[in-house]
């Protein structure tokens, strides 16, 4: 059967949600073999191994977490010269749609970016991606060289699938080109405790109608009573009132949970684009004729200050 | 010392106009208005305070490839304050995907000469934003792309890229692709001196000719990628709607335990 490398995305060897969901895509095309790469890629192998990798190439360098993008593309080439594989499969993150890109220019192929879904085909895994802010659905293929495709968090339930999980050493010689960005500081982000954004199977955001940064206290608490990740307009981000890694929507993060909750927000097209495939979706606002209500499928008009907190108790009481 | 900065700009249909794809299955580019993607207005609004925060000659060519209507694109760049503009305009280029894309750029660039690009995060109607890194691996420079600020001194660019698990400051020399983000600081408007000025800076025509590149390169021909199918995504089935007269948290919490979520 043939192989399918996966690029793993990983914090110091704690695999993420995105990582795990393309293996499940990677089993319908073939093999998995994955990429881990950095600090800690060797502990990955395990939670590999538990989703399917028939093995988990590995390499470790300071180049890695130095410098930017080009050291994975490197290794990216070096695991696809090693392997062959009949696709690439890496997550939609922006890192990850720059890696894919780069690499599939050396391979001479062609790349699909944010794949809802894929299946084989027999020309080929066939992706399915969401254009036009999610107003169509579109199936297409990589036509020439390796498909190189990068596949958004959430795009399909997890599946357990114990494979070998065989752990060797990829051997990569880094390109004159990898070492001309130099990351010389990072910051990182603080963690809030709640869900990561594109992966929650909740995701509760305030918009304009918050009306203050203090006031995101309201929306922070219906979060926690549903154990959700909490997201912001850019309204809300502009005004200062939420970081802007909270943002959802064109220029933040496109979100796909099960379920969406959207208050004091109207509902703009660049807002919709990175929502609207969320699988219910539900709004508070206090303008009937606001266009959110459209995407709905449960609607409540009124002041959120009202709903919302009553909202939470409710949640609270129910959950004893 | 002088710097030349070449900004890569794109004409999209209007998002909030009703897109959709043509009988070819790419993007229809006759029944929406129009526009320069909001997001590359960023991007020449970063090169116009990197010229001018410097003691350098900076001169700002803004670059575009795209049918005839495109040079609307360069207008606006232009009265922004950009100084002149080149459009690469070829009916061979019709259908051509980001990897093609990426070509025609490059060779532009290369012909135009640059000490440093900028492009914006993304288009706004492809929304790949993979056009940068591809015009860096090309160009064979470094990549600084996707910066919430950026500044350029004694041939080096800095820049802070805020990424999902950390913000990283970043650093390149000169000669470099740049992206920036919505997040690098408002975009100005033009002023009516600007739009004046702009009739009179001049846009040069190049087609594919003039690249030295051949029609199988690029276009729907050269595409690296086929879209088999494009559907239109049935209207989702309107919900319900309730006015809250004191009890909508109460309903809309019965609602999401008749789902489950509670
Ligand atoms: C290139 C570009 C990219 C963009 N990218 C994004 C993006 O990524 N994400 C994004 O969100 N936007 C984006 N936008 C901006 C977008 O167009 C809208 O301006 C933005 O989404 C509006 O945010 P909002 O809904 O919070 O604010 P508004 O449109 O002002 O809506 C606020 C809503 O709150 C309601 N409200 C007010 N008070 C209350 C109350 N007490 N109780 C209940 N309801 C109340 C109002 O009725 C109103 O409907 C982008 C725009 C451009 C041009
Ligand atoms: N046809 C084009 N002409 C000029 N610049 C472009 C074109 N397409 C993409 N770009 C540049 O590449 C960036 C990212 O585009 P994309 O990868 O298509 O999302 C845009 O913000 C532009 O700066």
């Amino acid at each position: 059967m043939a192989e399918v490398l996966v690029y793993v995305d990983h914090v110091d060897g704690a695999v993420r949600k995105p990582t795990l969901e393309l293996l499940t895509l990677a089993r319908r095309i073939g093999e998995p073999v994955a990429v881990a790469l950095g600090a800690g890629a060797a502990d990955t192998a395990a939670a590999l191994a538990e989703h399917g990798a028939v093995k988990v190439l590995t390499h470790e360098a300071a180049e890695y977490a130095d410098y930017l993008v080009v050291p994975k593309v490197d290794a990216l080439q070096a695991a696809h010269e090693a392997v062959s594989p009949a696709a690439v499969l890496v997550p939609s993150s922006a890192e990850g749609k720059e890696v894919a890109a780069r690499l599939a220019l050396r391979l001479g192929s062609g790349v699909i970016t944010d794949a809802v879904d894929l299946e084989a085909g027999d020309e080929g895994p066939v992706a399915t991606q969401s254009v036009f802010a999610a107003a169509y659905t579109t199936k297409s293929r990589v036509s020439k060289g390796t498909p190189v495709i990068t596949v958004k968090p959430n795009s399909v339930a997890v599946e357990a699938a114990p494979a070998a999980g065989a752990v060797e050493a990829l051997s990569v010689s880094f390109s004159e080109q990898a070492t001309g960005t130099k990351v010389t500081g990072r910051t990182p982000r603080e963690s809030t405790g709640r869900p990561e954004l594109t992966e929650a199977a909740i995701v509760v955001s305030g918009g304009r109608g918050v009306n203050g940064a203090e006031n995101f206290a309201v929306i922070e608490a219906l979060a926690d009573s549903l154990g959700a990740a909490v997201g912001a307009s850019r309204a809300a981000v502009d005004a200062g009132w939420y970081p802007h890694t909270n943002q959802v929507g064109q220029t933040g993060k496109s979100v796909s949970p099960q379920l969406y909750i959207a208050s004091g927000i109207s509902g703009a097209i660049q807002h919709r684009a990175g929502m609207q495939t969320s699988k219910t979706i539900v709004a508070v606002n206090k303008d009937a004729e606001a266009p959110i209500f459209d995407l709905v499928d449960y609607g409540v008009v009124g002041d959120l200050f009202d709903v919302v907190p009553q909202l939470t108790e409710e949640i609270k009481a129910r959950k004893g | 010392m002088s710097l030349r900065i070449v900004v890569t700009v794109k004409y999209v249909p209007d998002a909030t106009g009703d897109r959709h794809f043509a009988d070819d299955l790419t993007v229809d580019r006759d029944d929406v208005d129009g526009l320069l993607s909001e997001l590359d207005e960023y991007a020449v609004e970063q090169a116009l305070q990197i010229s001018e925060n410097s003691d350098d000659d900076v001169e700002i060519t803004v670059l575009t490839v795209g049918p005839e209507d495109a040079k609307d694109a360069l207008r606006k760049a232009l009265s922004m304050g950009a100084d002149k503009a080149i459009h690469v305009e070829d009916d061979d280029l019709h259908g051509t995907d980001a990897i093609g894309t990426s070509l025609v750029l490059a060779k532009a660039v290369e012909k135009a000469g640059y000490d440093l690009v900028i492009s914006g995060m993304a288009s706004t109607d492809g929304v790949m934003g993979v056009v940068p890194a591809l015009l860096a691996e090309r160009l064979g420079v470094p990549q600084v792309t996707l910066l919430s600020e950026v500044s350029v001194e004694d041939g080096t660019v800095k820049g802070r890229r805020d990424g999902d698990a950390a913000s990283e400051q970043l650093e390149a020399s000169l000669p470099a692709v740049v992206s920036v983000t919505d997040q690098s600081g408002e975009a100005r408007y033009p002023s009516f001196k600007g739009i004046m000025a702009a009739k009179k800076k001049p846009v040069q025509s190049w087609d594919l000719s003039d690249l030295d590149l051949e029609a199988e390169e690029v276009g729907l021909e050269g595409a690296y990628t086929t879209v088999d199918s494009a559907t239109e995504r049935p209207a989702r089935t309107a919900g319900t709607i309730v006015k809250d007269e004191g009890e909508g948290g109460k309903q809309l919490a019965a609602f999401l335990a008749e789902r489950k979520f509670v």
